[in-house]
């Protein structure tokens, strides 16, 4: 195995990158890390830009008038403008940071969903949704202020249902289309421009659950046009505790605050009190600060290896898994979208996905089993659970090929 | 490549896996309780129908789930069979034990034959993520001798 894909990607480098790849396993069985998709790794540029931050330029954020903590809220924003350009938008007081993804649609459910949206309007999600952008919806629809809740559905391929989208459109009362740019089970990656001008065109703002795609594809949201979009650090091999909520700057401004407390305000009585400006009104409290820092070099990371090199290796793997998984006997993968990412959710014809999880892991091989958070996914394919190998930047085609070889054994296993 | 998981998986539990026993439904039950780990997916439901000598004449369960969970079911209706609910209890407390532990130095005489045909099971010891797929069964079971008809969940 020379690990070389193509000029400048070097998948062993980059697997250097990751002590824990590298570390002692119970059973001295190398580690084959196929569950990206719900955290990944994290590499030590990540670890060490924490640490050092913990060592030599931690304070509290936007308080003191000294210098530590001066130092702090420069690192601190300056992560916020890294995000910016990651997203590719002007201004960086669109970023707002949260605790993860579901913390940020919950925001905007509550402060969008709540605060300005009104009765007889509806929102518009998909029926392959994480229960992160499908329960903070169901919360909205029973709060009793006469808010809808549409569900898009899905064809047999596991695409989303356009033609369907576009009933539910029709009425012009739909609001908000909230659906995820990637698909955490299938991997369907959904046509993110064809939703916006879709919704765009009968008045619907649309949110995209970006938790899947922020890792795998390069993300532009001044050309895309989107008007809320949602991502969480630790799936891009930043730490846990951060997330980001984008929305238009008018939008954040329009949105009541989910949280009050400190740093939120601009001046308080015990009557009453005055929100501070976008982004500081959505962050209440002291922030993540080393876990923003944190993020920040996570994205520089992934910045260095760049986006093309990233797609490149993923379209890759994805083909080569998409051969090899298919010829395994009695495997059936879920979903057959045209366009697709590094998630493979699977069941073979003679065993649960617990005892194949079980099998997995004997050989080393981490793979998710059960509904990954979307249970009305699996309902909608008639299925109890699946086992999901998900990719990530360090993952090699000599992986995917042990999965194969791993799973027509565990066939053999229970027949 | 995973003959070392023969432990856990020995040929009883995949043989009562792939034809759990007493895989139907109860039309004369006179007791009956779900179980469901909705985390897993493993759900079952179990009847019993006891004898006027207050002794558990049959037992029998439909569900879905993962081997462990199905083998433990089927192998739970056949052991309660001709029990009183106080033994059957017993029994299942002496189960979770050596689902947790793989031993059971408390079992007496008493238990130890039922014990010997549950023991394929004391393998997931090892695996403490599967040992509510083996006990999930025995949960059902309590709800059902108490009548509870909320779904009974070992996870």
């Amino acid at each position: 195995m020379d690990g070389v894909l193509r000029p400048g990607f070097d998948v062993t480098r980059i697997r250097q990158d990751f002590p824990i790849l590298s570390a002692p396993t119970p059973r001295g069985k190398p580690l084959v890390f196929l569950d990206s998709g719900a955290s990944a790794q994290k590499p030590r540029q990540v670890i060490a830009a924490m640490t050092r931050c913990m060592e030599t330029a931690y304070a509290n954020v936007h308080r003191g008038a000294y210098n530590l903590s001066e130092v702090a809220t420069e690192s601190f924003e300056a992560a916020r403008g890294a995000v910016a350009k990651f997203l590719n938008v002007a201004d960086s007081r669109e970023i707002v940071f949260t605790r993860n993804s579901t913390e940020a649609i919950n925001m905007v459910a509550h402060g969008h969903g709540r605060g300005v949206m009104r009765a007889g309007q509806a929102v518009v999600v998909s029926e392959m949704e994480h229960h992160a952008n499908l329960v903070p919806w169901q919360m909205l629809r029973d709060a009793g202020r006469g808010i809808e809740l549409r569900v898009c559905r899905v064809t047999d391929a596991g695409e989303l249902d356009l033609a369907h989208l576009e009933d539910l459109l029709a009425d012009g009362r739909v609001g908000l289309v909230a659906v995820t740019q990637m698909s955490n089970v299938l991997g369907t990656v959904v046509p993110a421009e064809r939703v916006v001008a879709l919704a765009h065109a009968k008045g619907a703002l649309v949110l995209f659950d970006g938790s899947q795609a922020a890792v795998h594809r390069r993300q532009d949201l001044t050309a895309l046009g989107c008007d809320f979009y949602v991502f969480t650090g630790h799936k891009l091999y930043g730490p846990t505790g951060i997330g980001v909520l984008w929305g238009r700057l008018a939008l954040l401004e329009a949105m009541p605050p989910l949280y009050g407390g400190g740093d939120m305000i601009s001046e308080v009585t015990l009557e009453r009190s005055l929100w501070a400006p976008v982004p500081a009104k959505h962050e209440a409290g002291t922030p993540a600060i080393i876990e923003a820092v944190g993020l920040h070099a996570a994205i520089d990371y992934v910045n260095a290896i760049g986006f093309d090199a990233i797609e490149a290796h993923e379209r890759e793997l994805t083909e080569h898994a998409m051969a090899k998984l298919s010829a395994v006997e009695g495997l059936s993968i879920l979903g057959a979208a045209q366009d697709r990412g590094g998630v493979f959710a699977f069941s073979l014809d003679n065993a649960h996905a617990h005892d194949l999880s079980t099998l997995l892991d004997r050989a080393g091989i981490a793979v998710r089993a059960g509904r990954h958070c979307a249970e009305p996914l699996h309902t909608r394919f008639g299925l109890d659970g699946t086992c999901r190998a998900s990719f990530g930047i360090y993952t090699t085609i000599e992986e995917v090929d042990f999965l194969a070889d791993a799973l027509g054994h565990a066939r053999k296993f229970f027949a | 490549m995973f003959d070392d998981l023969r432990d856990l998986y020995q040929e009883v539990i995949l043989d009562h896996g792939r034809k759990p026993r007493n895989f139907r439904r109860l039309e004369n039950a006179t007791h009956h309780a779900r179980g469901d780990n909705p985390l897993c997916g493993d759900r079952m439901e179990l009847f019993l129908a006891m004898e006027e000598d207050g002794k558990i004449a049959d037992a029998a369960f439909q569900g879905r789930g993962c081997a462990i969970s199905m083998a433990s079911a089927s192998l739970m209706t056949e052991t309660v069979r001709g029990k009183t609910p106080a033994q059957a209890r017993a029994l299942g407390n002496a189960f979770r034990g050596l689902a947790m532990t793989g031993t059971c130095p408390d079992c007496g005489a008493e238990l130890a034959d039922d014990m010997e045909r549950l023991s394929p099971l004391s393998g997931v010891h090892e695996f403490p993520s599967r040992v509510k797929c083996a006990t999930l069964a025995w949960h059902t079971l309590n709800n059902a001798l108490d009548d509870n008809q909320e779904d009974a969940r070992s996870e």
